[in-house]
């Protein structure tokens, strides 16, 4: 009897490895394929060189680390304070029933494919772009507004989860004090979720980051560091996702270590969150 | 609140529900193996054709399974040499690298620039374009057009298309990083459907009524302009594969070179491929 | 200077505030809206049943269908096993500690990996290194890894909502720590786990970076696990890129937005159902 809980906890325990051994595995394989070449042409001139021309044997992907820069910080300027706000709309100003149904339409928004965003884009929002404010309207904007969308339902529900751990005193100590609700909002409980809210702009970064479909379909893939919102430009994931299909050789390894690029910030970005919430979880 | 003691997990249910799956999907194989199957794989401008040479071929020989992927030309060459396809469709001539593959012309196909109907420009040399391309022309009102904004679309590097573009029009120049890319002909047709300032290079059997090809150094692009070679901007569609094509892969190949085949060709706005032994 | 009312600044931000929510339901409103609109006068049951004819222009999206089913059935029936599993032995072995740290912070960084990097693994390592090739397999297995961290977050929530009373009854009648886990706490967590594994359903089905790299574009109907396959969102992908047939673009989109709507739905009522059972 012993025995058979001792393996079914040693089995439990191999199942609950799955998880890292295939994160390692990933980082492992990725690693193999695009490191070699990273350390080949140097790393400065990979990742700050001007020219991506891999079948003429240019390696750099400054102007793919600058477009995926743009969009993402044009998203987070989108979509972080629209975002905040309807996260404290659920969470301090919407009634209950209201509440109940706006909040699993956001996450409903969470469940539409990428493509389908990068569709609509394309046929509705590239023209706009285009015939209203200027450009070939294939542009950072486009990208950044469809990626401000996308990060929504991200920042909204984790944001509502700071705002929500609070704790109640806070807000009713400040109702008590004669502060409008608004006030105890913006100078006690927004402040207090802070770090929480900080969380969840930091993950829809990383999913803006980390977004390929849609943003190829409207962003213009011109091999170019862009030099305003109408300009094309390309991201390091539309890169990779554009020329894998038909890449061999030097070409694949280059879409490799452009992979571990991303991978490398996506890791960076996750363990800052995990530290940073596991400590307030810890606080808390 | 009772806590449900005594109940089991049918884990043995589990099991067994996932064995059955598993058996059912691999029985499934078993069944309607793919022997005889024919994959083809390369250029995104010879797939359309040769998805539809596949389609006639397996209603007239039943059993047969043909399988068209995309990918871009290079990658079908890759895919021919590696065996991972059978037959490597390209849209471009071999490289002189590119060695250890047969070749066989099925079709032969023009480039055509396209721009916008409501682009008032219908006619451009050789040399223009190449200025466009390069980013040398940074106009429309350059060339005869209107406007000031120039956007030129361009294929992605795997592509055959661009490759006897790049071949055929630019010659030693780059294309400048300035153009829009895109990684499909039909992507590249979409924008210029909708914006009158962009200009494009596509296969000609792929134009649409959308879209507006025009005249280049005086020749208005057709099938007979290609045929006859007064069309320069033209292109081979090749069917490659490892050392002379065998079994279901030369049965197909014989299929394609048919006079009814060669008929589709025409019919679908390409040029047929030259009699064999005719020479280049 | 006249330092405005803050009642007035309240009532102002309150509208602001319901401004935001409503503009974030408008946009979702007009995506599904329009893709609805003109999707579902092309999802007919030919549609639905046939395949595809030069190359998507024409017939239907069947194959696709069954491909998006092959390539999630796989994933889950890999995942599942080992995100439940991770779940048990979190919560009813190793609760805290290095190793549950370890565990738990390898899942939120799997949980952020892109969608085009599982594609570039799941190629490199299943298509080419295990040699699987574009298949059903390779695809499952790629969706399998991404799903994994969904389904290991849901089933440890479910997990641990089960109150210690449950547990503590089952001890006291003799059970090992197994027999309670099989026989108690995990039918008491059901409703959780499946939500969990509703969840992931979702995410496989709108998935395309991945399954592209991996499952491949064939458009035959896949026969066996190393068959290649088209998945329904990759199929819209390319319809979509290549302008082949703008009506069957919506209409696949429709499917597909249809299908989402319908598991996020079955979703949250499982949520409501579970959160009923254990309050």
């Amino acid at each position: 009897m012993k025995a058979k809980e001792w393996l079914i906890e040693r089995a439990l325990l191999l199942m609950a490895l799955s998880a890292v051994t295939s994160l390692a595995l990933i980082a492992i394989f990725v690693l193999a394929q695009g490191l070699p070449i990273m350390l080949r042409e140097g790393l400065g001139s990979f990742l700050l060189g001007h020219r991506w021309a891999p079948t003429k044997h240019a390696f750099g992907i400054l102007p793919m680390m600058v477009g995926s820069t743009c969009v993402t910080l044009g998203a987070l300027a989108l979509g972080g304070p629209l975002g905040v706000a309807c996260s404290v709309f659920l969470a301090e100003v919407a009634p209950r029933r209201v509440a109940d149904v706006v909040r699993p339409a956001i996450q409903l928004l969470a469940g539409i494919p990428s493509v389908v965003f990068g569709f609509v884009g394309i046929t509705v929002l590239v023209p706009l772009i285009r015939n209203h404010i200027g450009g070939p309207g294939l542009s950072v904007l486009a990208a950044a507004i469809i990626l401000g969308v996308m990060i929504l339902p991200t920042v909204i529900s984790i944001s509502q989860d700071a705002i929500e751990a609070v704790p109640r005193t806070y807000k009713e100590a400040a109702l008590a004090l004669g502060c409008t609700p608004w006030q105890a909002i913006t100078r006690v409980i927004l402040p207090a979720a802070r770090p929480g809210i900080t969380a969840a702009l930091v993950l829809g970064m990383g999913r803006a980051i980390g977004e390929t479909m849609a943003v190829i379909m409207v962003i213009g893939n011109a091999v170019k560091i862009p030099h305003s919102l109408l300009d094309p430009a390309r991201t390091l994931t539309g890169s990779i996702a554009m020329e894998m299909g038909y890449a061999s050789g030097e070409h694949r390894e280059a879409l490799f270590a452009t992979g571990v690029v991303l991978f490398v910030f996506i890791m960076v970005l996750n363990t800052i969150v995990n530290l940073r919430l596991g400590r307030r979880r810890e606080a808390s | 609140m009772r806590p449900a003691l005594g109940r089991d997990i049918p884990l043995s249910g589990v099991v067994l529900a996932a064995a059955c799956v598993l058996t059912s999907l691999l029985g499934a194989g078993c069944r309607g193996g793919e022997g005889g199957g024919l994959t083809l794989a390369g250029s995104t401008s010879v797939q359309p054709i040769a998805e539809l040479l596949g389609e006639h071929y397996m209603a007239t020989h039943r059993g047969s399974v043909i399988n068209v992927q995309g990918g871009g030309s290079s990658a079908g060459i890759q895919a021919a040499l590696s065996g991972a396809a059978d037959i490597g469709m390209s849209s471009r001539n071999l490289k002189p690298e590119e060695t250890g593959l047969q070749a066989t012309v099925m079709a032969r196909d023009a480039i055509v620039l396209v721009v916008n109907r409501d682009n008032p420009v219908r006619a451009l040399t050789t040399e223009q374009v190449r200025g466009i391309f390069s980013g040398r022309t940074r106009a429309w009102a350059e060339v005869g057009g209107t406007g000031r904004r120039l956007t030129f679309i361009t294929r992605e590097e795997g592509s055959g298309t661009r490759g006897a573009f790049e071949d055929l029009v630019m010659k030693k120049e780059e294309i400048s990083s300035d153009a829009i890319v895109e990684d499909s002909t039909g992507a590249a047709r979409a924008i210029v459907e909708s914006d009158p300032q962009a200009i494009a290079y596509i296969s000609f059997g792929m134009v649409t009524p959308g879209i507006v090809p025009l005249t280049l150094d005086g020749v208005t692009p057709s099938a007979e302009a290609v045929h006859s070679g007064r069309y320069h901007l033209a292109r081979p569609f090749l069917l490659l594969t490892r050392g002379a094509p065998s079994g279901p892969a030369a049965a197909f190949i014989e299929y394609v070179l048919s006079p009814e085949a060669q008929a589709l060709v025409t019919q679908e706005g390409y040029v047929q491929a030259r009699p064999a032994g005719s020479g280049r | 200077m006249r330092r405005v009312n803050p009642e007035v600044t309240h009532r102002a931000a309150s509208v602001g505030l319901w401004l935001s929510a409503g503009l974030a339901l408008a946009v979702l409103a007009y995506i599904i809206g329009l893709v609805l609109v003109r999707g579902l006068p092309a999802v007919t049951p030919h549609f639905l049943l046939a395949s595809p004819e030069r190359m998507g222009r024409a017939g239907g999206i069947f194959p696709t269908i069954v491909g998006t089913l092959f390539v999630t059935t796989v994933a889950l029936l890999v995942a599942t096993p080992l995100g439940v599993g991770t779940a048990i032995y979190l919560t009813e072995y190793a609760r805290i500690g290095r190793l549950a740290a370890v565990i738990r912070f390898g899942a939120e960084c799997l949980a952020g990996v892109p969608s085009i990097i599982f594609g570039l693994f799941g190629f490199i390592f299943f298509v080419i290194t295990l040699q699987l090739g574009w298949s059903v397999l390779s695809g499952g297995l790629t969706l399998a890894v991404m799903v994994l961290p969904t389904i290991m977050r849901t089933a440890e929530e479910a997990i641990k909502a089960v109150p210690a009373s449950y547990r503590e009854v089952s001890y006291s009648m003799g059970a090992t720590t197994w027999q309670t886990v099989t026989r108690v706490v995990v039918p008491a967590a059901l409703p959780g786990i499946v939500t969990g594994i509703v969840l992931a359903v979702g995410r496989s089905v709108g998935e395309t970076a991945a399954t592209l790299f991996t499952a491949g574009a064939s458009l035959r109907l896949p026969t066996s696990l190393l068959s290649p396959t088209r998945t329904m969102a990759v199929h819209f992908y390319i319809l979509a890129r290549e302008g082949l047939s703008e009506t069957h673009a919506y209409g696949t989109a429709a499917v597909l937005v249809v299908l989402i709507l319908a598991i996020n739905t079955l979703a949250n009522w499982l949520m409501l159902r579970f959160r009923a059972k254990t309050q």
